[in-house]
């Protein structure tokens, strides 16, 4: 029997979004000058110094802040569905339940459907036995697993997360990282800042670096942790400070 | 002293007696007052919630204009009122004037821009904690005003509270419009006005002391109220 003959097949997608000369400026300050790369599936990090430019550059992406340059050329000629986890956890006066309800009211789930979602979301976020509890009386980290499943109420194609567990201790943010790891397997793209570069070890799939505005490097997370190419992302995995 | 003496014991002896001519004036007082302060809020703090969301040119001089609106004589507020309604007026044919209506719209206009400036600050404030949740979250104009309003809810009592003080104590708006006709538009204010015109003092002091035990049991049932609404909501500051 003749061997099936092996063929080419082209990626059925090519990367999630391509940035050309992305420039940001706040307040007439370039904060992102003229940044390159492509977003591909899975999980990336945007690892860089304070002041660096994450966080208005996933704000941009989300589409929070408008580019003053440069183009964003999504996938499928549209942007995805984004959604984004801030930093500082956004607490509806309200409780967890009635909070998921809310982003699924937003998100335009059908009044019907949202009970059997938030279920889902509770279960996914491991809050189920929180459902009823205020949203601001929770702890750190159920606080930010609550974000989580807020955002995750938008069923969002590529989800935003801004340093999302800075302020949590280990197991609440081992606790976090179990629900991304969810999240990815089903199949949604996830772009993290984060400071911390044990976690970008642990999660990483690429990692683009940044400095002062602009990108240093990028590329795939084994490659940049073995051998950073760039003075910068060598200070910063080291901790040294970069002069 | 002994006409405030005489002024405590009349007022706990009107009280006591049940006085109807009293029951009314006092039903009066809180249904108008009332009335107003609730479609003063319907109006006004939907409207604050906007204006501290929306961004328009001529922003900034209509919020200076609404707050300085808060501090508008109630007597103005009565004339000008009292010019709509009249005979000759643009509403005169509605025959308004000198009724209880005309007293509740004298009194809302007057507490709408106190609850509109009170809402808009605090939707200021609120603003600035969910404005960029509730835009991630892609939720709309109108989504985001009653979603303010609701995480506001708390803060809104004490601005009906706010508004509420000032429609039950002014005189100067109701007395234009109302006449302070007995039986049919006299409130406590316009009756302890004309009680002290007619030197009956102690009268004019009995309802006095009324007026204030209305308006501290009503912050009082505000309150209460308040306070049960957080705790079931376990809300939180």
């Amino acid at each position: 029997m003749p061997a099936p003959e092996l063929r080419v097949v082209p990626l059925p997608h090519g990367p999630l979004l391509r940035v050309e000369g992305l420039t940001v400026r706040l307040s007439g300050r370039a904060v992102l000058e003229g940044l390159d790369f492509e977003l591909h599936e899975g999980l990336s990090v945007v690892l860089g110094a304070n002041g660096a430019g994450k966080s208005v550059l996933l704000r941009t992406l989300h589409g929070l802040i408008p580019p003053a340059a440069g183009r964003m050329i999504w996938r499928h000629g549209h942007p995805p569905r984004r959604a984004l986890v801030f930093q500082r956890p956004v607490l509806l006066r309200r409780t967890v339940r009635a909070q998921l309800r809310f982003a699924l009211a937003c998100a335009g789930v059908p009044w019907r459907r949202r009970r059997e979602r938030v279920q889902e979301l509770l279960e996914l976020a491991d809050l189920v036995h929180l459902a009823d509890r205020p949203a601001r009386r929770l702890s750190g980290g159920e606080q930010q697993r609550l974000q989580l499943a807020t955002a995750l109420a938008l069923d969002p194609e590529l989800l935003l997360l801004d340093e999302p567990a800075a302020s949590l201790d280990p197991a609440a943010t081992l606790a976090f990282e179990r629900v991304v790891e969810r999240v990815r397997r089903a199949g949604v793209s996830v772009l993290l800042v984060t400071h911390d570069v044990h976690q970008a070890r642990r999660l990483a799939e690429r990692v683009l670096f940044l400095e002062r505005g602009r990108l240093v490097e990028s590329g795939p997370a084994v490659r940049f942790f073995a051998a950073p190419t760039s003075a910068a992302a060598r200070a910063y995995l080291e901790g040294r400070l970069a002069p | 002293m002994d006409t405030i003496a005489e002024a405590f014991a009349r007022a706990f002896a009107l009280l006591a007696a049940g006085d109807p001519e009293l029951l009314a004036v006092i039903g009066l007082s809180l249904r108008v007052s009332l009335s107003a302060t609730a479609l003063a809020c319907a109006l006004g703090i939907p409207l604050g919630m906007a204006l501290a969301m929306a961004r328009f040119p001529g922003r900034r001089a209509l919020v200076v204009l609404v707050d300085a609106l808060m501090g508008l004589p109630p007597v103005v507020v009565g004339l000008l009122v009292y010019l709509l309604l009249s005979r000759a007026g643009p509403l005169g044919h509605l025959g308004l004037l000198y009724t209880p209506t005309a007293m509740v719209i004298a009194q809302t206009v007057l507490v709408l821009p106190v609850v509109t400036a009170l809402s808009r600050n605090l939707g200021e404030q609120l603003l600035a904690e969910y404005g960029e949740f509730l835009r991630a979250l892609g939720a709309g104009p109108l989504r985001r005003v009653a979603a303010l309003v609701v995480e506001g809810r708390h803060a809104l009592v004490t601005v009906a509270l706010a508004g509420f003080g000032r429609a039950i104590a002014e005189v100067g708006a109701v007395m234009i419009v109302g006449g302070n006709i007995r039986h049919h538009t006299r409130v406590m204010t316009t009756a302890i006005a004309l009680e002290t015109g007619k030197g009956e003092l102690a009268t004019a002091l009995a309802l006095g002391i009324v007026l204030v035990a209305v308006a501290l049991s009503v912050n009082a049932l505000a309150h209460v109220l308040r306070a049960r609404e957080r705790e079931l909501a376990h809300a939180g500051a």
